[in-house]
């Protein structure tokens, strides 16, 4: 997702001088660098400093540019909360703020780079947006819509490395708007992010071993979340399944919840999360999401009863 | 930089001043609290910057920009505004009125207003953001940004304090508004180790000088002659409340209005120092 990232901005660079690339200290991935040779002056490093990353990002913005703030997701938003709320949130200034390893996809290097309530925290502020992409090709279609959009934008990207899981799916990716990855009749998983190669995992699981035919839907764009398609898919199946790299405090499980409230679904809903703990383990990324009960064998287990 | 266009007068400035410390006073008549003292700190510079030193509009040129890092001086910059008429008097009866669009700290969107400030460590920040797409555009224009000196105790300060020179963003001039008062004291005494502060500012890559900051003659001077090697940042010596003599150095004033009382006595000060030629 990283290099998908890095080759559309150099892309979308090339044609929109209004795009400058503003990162903190982090190496230039892929076609990254390649701007920066050919556009010195719209890459910025400002090194170790994140919140000049984001200030800097919203006097350019108040100037016209289109900027991308870029490093890991902890030290994007985190680091400098207030700049993103005051200075690109209150403002509404066109600025994307990039958080490269969103979720605990950088599982072994500890807590304080772990990004598993960023959704909630990015999510509370008013006039931002929220996109997470689930394979480099969405990332590709989510960093041009970041390079249009007029008000701040939290793009969630995993790291490097993954699948394309899109390449066939039945509907285009668009803003604000669930995606049908897999159609399904009776059963519906709603997933985002790096781990939807889990929610194909349980449909295929769940399709051989019941018979039972099971979509598989993505909410990348988690803010706007597109609450009328939820409200659809609750009232269609009869079992629907949200799976999530993201704590079980304000993520999309609790919106659906939510949802499921308000529009009296009577569906069966059950929901992964992340425990709204910290994670002291150290090991690989399926293994630190099975350890808070978001994996495939649990899903299967609890929603469906496949062992 | 070229200044011809704008003629420096240094006694239609310290009348101005006057002007703008008698609107601030009418002002706080209408409200229970604002922030007085530090507008009445740092009126002189925000005056001299709007009237002295911006550059307006011009053929092929986009006009300088002013961002007030100290959101909480906002009178000094709204009765400047008022001034050249771009608030108007109905918007000024309407501060931090229901329906009105001034509140205690400037809000973009607002006109003359660049950047929404309150929080301190942000403008500094935003204004070399500004200052950087001015070069990749290729935009003669200075960015003025006025800070506090409580405000250096903010880290994110320091970050851009080291940023700016290495960018060469020389279209920058800062100021600090160096009154020594903070809520909770004299700066002075609760960070005495960060004195002189000029040397800090240099140490850290700027062009930085020392100034009178109710000396309009002496602002322009340090703006006109700087070098434009490096970012400009001035060292503005204030008094918390100039102007009234009951407000200087006196912390209290810092967000206290004036009683019926208070506010005439307040108005024969400034009478005076008009009768006396300007003030200072």
């Amino acid at each position: 997702m990283r290099n998908a990232f890095a080759e559309t901005l150099y892309q979308i660079g090339r044609q929109d001088p209004r795009i400058v690339i503003v990162v903190a200290d982090i190496s230039p991935a892929g076609s990254m660098s390649k701007f920066r040779d050919e556009f010195p002056g719209r890459f910025i490093n400002v090194g170790v400093a994140e919140q000049s990353m984001i200030g800097i990002c919203g006097g350019l913005a108040l100037r016209g540019c289109q900027p991308f703030a870029y490093t890991i997701a902890t030290f994007t938003i985190y680091r400098p909360f207030e700049q993103v709320r005051d200075d690109l949130c209150y403002q509404n200034l066109p600025v994307t703020v990039v958080g490269i390893g969103g979720g605990i996809i950088y599982s072994t290097l500890g807590g304080t780079h772990h990004a598993q309530e960023d959704i909630a925290v990015m999510g509370a502020l008013p006039n931002m947006s929220i996109l997470a992409p689930c394979d480099p090709l969405e990332t590709e279609a989510s960093t041009r819509i970041c390079g249009q959009r007029t008000g701040p934008t939290y793009l969630r990207l995993g790291k490097a490395g993954e699948p394309n899981l899109t390449a066939n799916a039945p509907e285009p990716f668009v803003y604000g708007k669930l995606r049908l990855l897999k159609p399904g009749k009776d059963a519906c998983v709603i997933s985002y992010g790096p781990i939807m190669k889990m929610a194909f995992d349980v449909a295929a699981k769940v399709e051989q071993t019941q018979g039972r035919s099971v979509a598989v839907v993505n909410a990348h764009t988690l803010k706007p979340l597109d609450v009328d398609g939820i409200g659809r898919l609750l009232a269609r199946y009869e079992t629907v399944v949200v799976l999530e790299e993201h704590s079980e405090r304000g993520g999309l499980a609790a919106q659906v919840k939510q949802i499921a409230w308000d529009t009296r679904a009577s569906c069966r809903l059950h929901t992964f999360s992340l425990k709204d703990e910290f994670i002291h383990l150290f090991g690989s990324h399926t293994e630190l999401l099975a350890a808070h009960g978001v994996s495939v064998q649990q899903a299967c287990r609890v929603a469906f009863g496949v062992e | 930089m070229d200044y011809e266009n704008r003629i420096f007068d240094p006694v239609a400035s310290r009348h101005r001043c006057l002007k703008l410390r008698r609107r601030i006073l009418a002002m706080s008549q209408t409200v229970s609290a604002l922030h007085i003292a530090g507008a009445f700190s740092c009126l002189e510079i925000v005056e001299t910057i709007y009237f002295s030193l911006m550059r307006p509009s011009r053929a092929g040129h986009k006009p300088d920009t002013f961002v007030l890092s100290k959101g909480h001086g906002s009178l000094a910059q709204y009765t400047a505004l008022e001034e050249l008429g771009i608030l108007s008097h109905a918007e000024m009866d309407k501060y931090c009125k229901p329906g009105g669009k001034l509140g205690t700290h400037p809000d973009y969107g607002t006109p003359g207003i660049e950047a929404s400030t309150g929080s301190l460590g942000h403008g500094l920040g935003l204004s070399v953001g500004m200052a950087l797409a001015d070069k990749i555009n290729g935009d003669d224009r200075v960015v003025y940004v006025v800070m506090s000196d409580g405000e250096l105790q903010e880290g994110s300060v320091w970050e851009v304090m080291m940023l700016a020179p290495t960018f060469k963003v020389t279209n920058i001039v800062a100021f600090v508004d160096l009154n020594d008062f903070q809520s909770l004291g004299r700066t002075s005494q609760t960070h005495p180790n960060f004195y002189p502060v000029v040397d800090k500012v240099r140490a850290f890559g700027w062009e930085a000088v020392e100034v009178d900051g109710h000396n309009p003659q002496m602002i322009y001077n340090a703006v006109t002659a700087r070098t434009g090697r490096a970012p400009l940042m001035v060292i503005a010596k204030t008094t918390k409340g100039k102007g009234v003599s009951y407000m200087e150095n006196v912390p209290i004033w810092h967000y206290r209005s004036p009683s019926p009382s208070e506010y005439q006595q307040a108005l024969a000060e400034l009478a005076q120092q008009e009768a006396a030629g300007g003030g200072q």
